[in-house]
């Protein structure tokens, strides 16, 4: 491995955890809280864990055996 | 090296010496630029002056890793689980297998949903790709691959074309027709070029562009009409095993997991990664976005499943229990992101409680592992795919 290639490598690396650093970050509370948030919101339009009527889901209904 | 090997060929003319000659990007001063390996060769020892040397640049790196760990650290004020204490608990599942689709002669290792919620393309080790009405289970459309192992396919957002690849190290492009007559083979358009397998493929919003994965550690955006390379995405270490699309409202990222065990976010315009996370233990099989677009989650050989909240910047929940012991394959969010379906190599289906951090369920039915596991697109059913070469939708 020549010097030359791990240079340009680790410099790479130094400039992408530079800008990682620079991120902005809020607290896990708040984004915590958001997720929460967006869950609860959208329950009742979530069929796999509210369930709906078992007419209105296709997989549910039965289905006419074809003995054709 | 790392590096060299994983190269995606971009050709063109450098940003320094004019020459035409393969380029790699080169960041300076934060702005993109393509450079020969020559040029960045010596941009690299350019920058260096008579005391620094490899050892002070190893350092400042992980001066720089220790710095981001407290930062992110300093934020962690609470756990989501504790957040979560105040909502109701789940109660009993009923999930059974409504609709097994039959048909392939080797190991389902992938498959997606057709925008219309009901058909279902599905990608197999023996070469063969087909669309399934899972209505009905009839198959529609099959195609057989000049390679084995179709390790990723793809439906087209339009429903007319699905995308495929794998051991070819292309992804290919089939229209979907009901001719008869026609053959679908003898339309397929070749899209995407790696030098290693592809592992993952995804349309983005319209037909008209694919992102790919692959082994040999880079992801690529194709323009799927002319086959050009629009960006290419360098950063993995490893074999890149999974991508998904951030949802359409939150912008321009998509998020990858490789062998490398790391996750990262990526801007599609600048080919930049913006964020990256590496708390798994070993390769992430799979990752996928919460519904919002603010967190995502992966599943991992190290048998746990992981949440990750983009704007706190770290994970912020683990799926896992000592009796959990196989790797997880394939992982996806209900509609509301309540809950988390993961596919693992023991043959079952884990279902989570994604805020509690909670199993809620866990499905039986398969005889192999599962490979591959999707929500429908209006959240009503999912489908899980095996290496018993079977598909089961489960609602």
């Amino acid at each position: 491995m020549s010097s030359g290639a791990s240079a340009s490598a680790l410099q790479r690396l130094v400039e992408q955890l530079k800008l990682e650093a620079g991120v902005e970050r809020i607290k896990v509370s708040q984004a915590a809280a958001e997720l929460q948030q967006y869950c609860v919101q959208n329950a009742c339009k979530d069929a796999l864990l509210v369930g709906i009527p078992a007419g209105s889901n296709p997989f549910r209904e039965p289905r006419s055996c074809a003995l054709l | 090296m790392c590096d060299q090997t994983f190269l995606v060929n971009v050709f063109g003319s450098c940003d320094k010496c004019f020459k035409q000659r393969a380029l790699r990007p080169v960041f300076k001063k934060s702005q993109q630029l393509s450079y020969c390996s020559t040029c960045a060769e010596i941009m690299a020892t350019d920058g260096l002056h008579e005391n620094e040397t490899l050892a002070s640049l190893k350092s400042e790196a992980e001066s720089l890793k220790g710095k981001l760990e407290e930062e992110r650290a300093k934020l962690h004020d609470v756990e989501l689980h504790q957040v979560a204490e105040r909502v109701e608990a789940l109660g009993q599942f009923v999930m059974k297998t409504r609709r097994t689709l039959k048909g392939h002669g080797n190991k389902v290792l992938c498959m997606d949903w057709c925008k219309d919620k009901r058909r279902i393309v599905s990608s197999s080790q023996d070469g063969k790709v087909i669309v399934w009405d899972s209505f009905t289970t009839n198959k529609e459309h099959a195609v057989t691959m000049p390679c084995t192992w179709v390790m990723a396919c793809a439906y087209a957002p339009s429903g007319c074309a699905i995308a495929c690849g794998g051991l070819d190290n292309k992804c290919s492009v089939y229209p979907l027709t009901f001719d008869k007559n026609e053959n679908m083979a003898a339309k397929k358009k070749s899209v995407a070029m790696h030098t290693n397998y592809l592992s993952a493929c995804s349309f983005t919003n319209s037909d008209m562009q694919i992102l790919t994965a692959s082994g040999d550690g880079t992801c690529a955006l194709w323009d799927v009409e002319s086959g050009q390379l629009l960006q290419s995405f360098h950063g993995h270490g490893a074999d890149v095993l999974c991508l998904d699309l951030a949802p359409s409202e939150t912008g321009n990222t998509f998020v990858s997991g490789g062998c490398d065990k790391k996750a990262m976010v990526w801007d599609m315009r600048s080919g930049q990664c913006v964020q990256a996370f590496e708390t798994h233990e070993s390769d992430i099989n799979s990752v996928r976005y919460y519904p919002s677009g603010d967190a995502f989650a992966s599943g991992s050989d190290d048998a746990t499943c992981r949440l990750y909240d983009l704007r706190a910047d770290r994970e912020v929940a683990i799926y896992s229990k000592e009796s959990i012991i196989f790797g997880a394959s394939s992982v996806d969010f209900s509609l509301s992101g309540r809950l988390l379906f993961a596919g693992y190599n023991d043959y079952t289906i884990n279902v989570w409680d994604v805020l509690k951090g909670a199993r809620v369920s866990i499905l039986f039915g398969h005889e192999n592992r599962v490979s591959t596991l999707r929500v429908s697109p209006d959240g009503t059913a999912f489908c899980s795919g095996s290496w018993d070469h079977t598909l089961r939708v489960w609602a």
